[in-house]
């Protein structure tokens, strides 16, 4: 018996000598393994909004009324505990390593729409601890699972776009007209845009490209499509005009971009 | 062994009885917690952590800080710790309680929390920290119940405890390196993105954790006959003085990087903690507090003359405590938050339920603590008698 327990024991203790000798070098693999993966999955969804085009407040407000009415995305009036998954944010808090201290007023607080970037690098995706959220191969959308949220927020953390909202409270609770084919969610987990999975599953452009689509004199507001293929619009676009990405200098990869 | 815990005076039910008083309350407001959601917290989305993931990162440290009293007697047969190594690595285990406890209470779906053994993910620090926790745990367990075992039956400690106590030598500094991994490898937070989290992490470790071992060694010799010795508090103090002048050292190093380069992003974190910002600084008096003890503290134990009294000792190690309570756990978290990633300056303050709750976790590693060393008491009396 003595021996047993002594033999297990002594292996048991070099199980967990090898796992915590492994950290460093299990770092230095996923270093490796980060700098080696193509920053492009097969397919990347991109968008491109173009700012001068989204000033007039008609056109944020369209893009924010569709997404949020389709989600079932509730109001809440507290600014310390909304949930948003598409706003507007002044120029110099979006972008705020190109709004200098002599950018002219009404550019620096220009309202820009803002939303999830789905990064080609995403940091969320790299410390959610039980993949609630990933990096979709097939689109690269950066998805995320409700039901599988722990509420741990570390990827609040970590997005350096406050892309993403914690529900503090019960969201029902702030939900006037429910729409029965999306489902509502429940305290405790966080959430963001997926570039509406929902409809590209049924070949459909996202919820607030549709809509801004609609505004009279928004056209080429927002333009939407695969940015790894070059005969997308969106790749056209971005190969003909002067674009931007919210803080680049970090390395995440950002996808949506601005036309400025 | 166990047997000590069942069995004490009134004065050691009288505070077994404090303890519970104290989880209940914080089991009631953690029950309005679970019902309301973290909206009863002070926390927002723009400062996304409050006062329970800063009690977390305060206490991995106390669990650490094991590793001070171990290091010495178990690899340089340092004897003068012959008696306090197991008040140490209780301790360690009372603390890792709480931070899983932290940790836990924090969560917004708790039910779920064997997600993360369900869905192993291996590129995340926060799986790393489970890990190395439980771990730690587990064998801070083992050490303390086996050694106390054999020193009970008055013969030598099995030879398969060493290989597993000197594991717990590097596995102590694993746990408080991998915590500031947690922050320190987020692009987003350029407060916490600075290679110097772990090793100031460290040193302030092991500055608080064997300031508290020194103040409860003097609590148990008070109210038991066991009494580990005066030579234990002198060593002790001795590292509570390398690690506090360390630590100070490794703030100032971070203070002269920010403050020299002048880079808004990191600096602004900074301005917020010591000065406010825009007018708002709810964390700068705390500081300023806690920057105060920490120069007193180092002022009085570079002298191996105030070392010695030790009722001055003690009053200097509640300061360093103190200190490195607040510049740790709300000055190096909240701060993280603030300015937010979109340049907006949301304070914190916790709200009257999660102070409770905080409490009660406190509580539970305390009725851990009291219940752990009165075991050890019962065995070292016995011995004594």
């Amino acid at each position: 018996m003595g021996e047993t327990r002594r033999g297990f024991l002594k292996k048991a203790g070099y199980a967990a000598l090898g796992l915590g000798c492994g950290l460093p070098l299990f770092g230095a693999a996923a270093l490796g393994e980060r700098r080696a993966r193509p920053r492009t999955p097969a397919k990347q969804l991109g968008l491109v909004i173009d700012v001068r085009k989204c000033m007039d407040g008609r056109v944020a407000r369209a893009a924010i009324e569709a997404c949020h009415s389709e989600h079932n995305v509730p109001f809440i009036s507290d600014p310390l505990e909304e949930v948003k998954w598409v706003w507007t944010e002044p120029f110099e808090r979006a972008f705020p390593d190109q709004a200098h201290g002599r950018a002219p007023e009404f550019l620096r607080e220009n309202p820009v729409l803002v939303l999830c970037n789905h990064c080609s690098d995403p940091p969320c995706v790299r410390v959610c601890p039980t993949k609630a959220t990933w990096k979709r191969r097939s689109d690269g959308v950066v998805m995320m699972d409700m039901h599988r949220c722990i509420g741990c927020r570390y990827c609040m953390a970590a997005c350096p776009y406050g892309a993403r909202s914690f529900n503090w409270r019960d969201p029902r609770a702030h939900l006037t007209d429910v729409r029965a084919e999306y489902p509502t969610r429940t305290a405790g987990v966080v959430e963001k845009c997926t570039f509406c999975d929902e409809r590209l599953r049924e070949g459909r452009e996202p919820a607030c490209v549709e809509a801004v689509r609609c505004v009279p004199g928004a056209d080429g507001a927002m333009t939407f499509g695969d940015v790894s293929d070059p005969e997308s619009e969106a790749s056209r676009l971005l190969r003909a005009k002067f674009t931007i990405c919210r803080r680049v200098e970090l390395g995440t990869g950002p996808n949506v971009f601005y036309i400025v | 062994m166990i047997e000590n815990a069942f069995r004490g005076s009134g004065k050691y039910w009288a505070l077994v009885g404090f303890w519970a008083l104290v989880i209940a309350a914080g089991l009631a407001a953690y029950g309005v917690q679970l019902r309301e959601g973290l909206t009863v917290t002070g926390m927002s989305r723009d400062v996304s952590w409050g006062l329970y993931i800063s009690q977390f990162t305060f206490l991995v440290g106390v669990a650490a800080s094991a590793v001070m009293v171990v290091l010495p007697y178990y690899l340089h047969d340092h004897r003068v710790f012959g008696r306090t190594v197991i008040l140490g690595e209780f301790l360690a285990v009372s603390a890792v309680l709480m931070c899983m406890l932290f940790v836990f209470v924090d969560m917004g779906q708790p039910a779920r929390v064997v997600n993360v053994l369900l869905y192993p993910t291996l590129n995340s620090v926060m799986f790393w920290d489970m890990m190395v926790l439980s771990g730690y745990l587990l064998i801070n367990l083992v050490i303390g119940f086996v050694s106390l075992e054999s020193e009970r039956r008055g013969v030598p400690p099995p030879r398969w405890a060493r290989p597993v106590i000197y594991l717990s030598i590097p596995w102590a500094v694993s746990i408080h390196t991998v915590t500031a991994f947690l922050y320190s490898g987020l692009e987003a937070r350029p407060f916490w993105m600075t290679a110097i989290l772990a090793p100031r992490f460290l040193a302030s470790a092991f500055a608080s954790g064997p300031s508290l071992l020194i103040i409860l060694i003097m609590i148990v010799r008070r109210f038991s006959r066991f009494d580990p010795g005066r030579e234990a508090i002198r060593t002790l103090g001795v590292i509570v003085t390398y690690a506090m002048c360390t630590n100070v050292f490794f703030v100032l190093v971070e203070l002269f990087t920010t403050l020299y380069s002048g880079i808004p992003h990191h600096l602004h974190h900074f301005e917020y903690l010591f000065v406010g910002l825009e007018g708002r600084g709810a964390l700068a008096p705390w500081m300023w507090v806690s920057q105060g003890l920490a120069a007193a503290a180092v002022a009085l134990l570079l002298f191996p003359g105030v070392r010695r009294r030790e009722n001055v000792l003690a009053a200097v190690c509640a300061a360093v405590i103190a200190a490195i309570w607040i510049e740790k756990g709300m000055g190096l978290v909240i701060t993280g938050f603030i300015p937010s990633t979109l340049g907006r300056i949301t304070e914190y303050a916790p709200t009257l339920p999660e102070v409770m709750v905080t409490l009660g976790v406190y509580g539970v590693g305390f009725l851990a603590l009291t219940v752990l060393y009165k075991m050890v008491i019962g065995v070292r009396e016995r011995a004594a008698a």
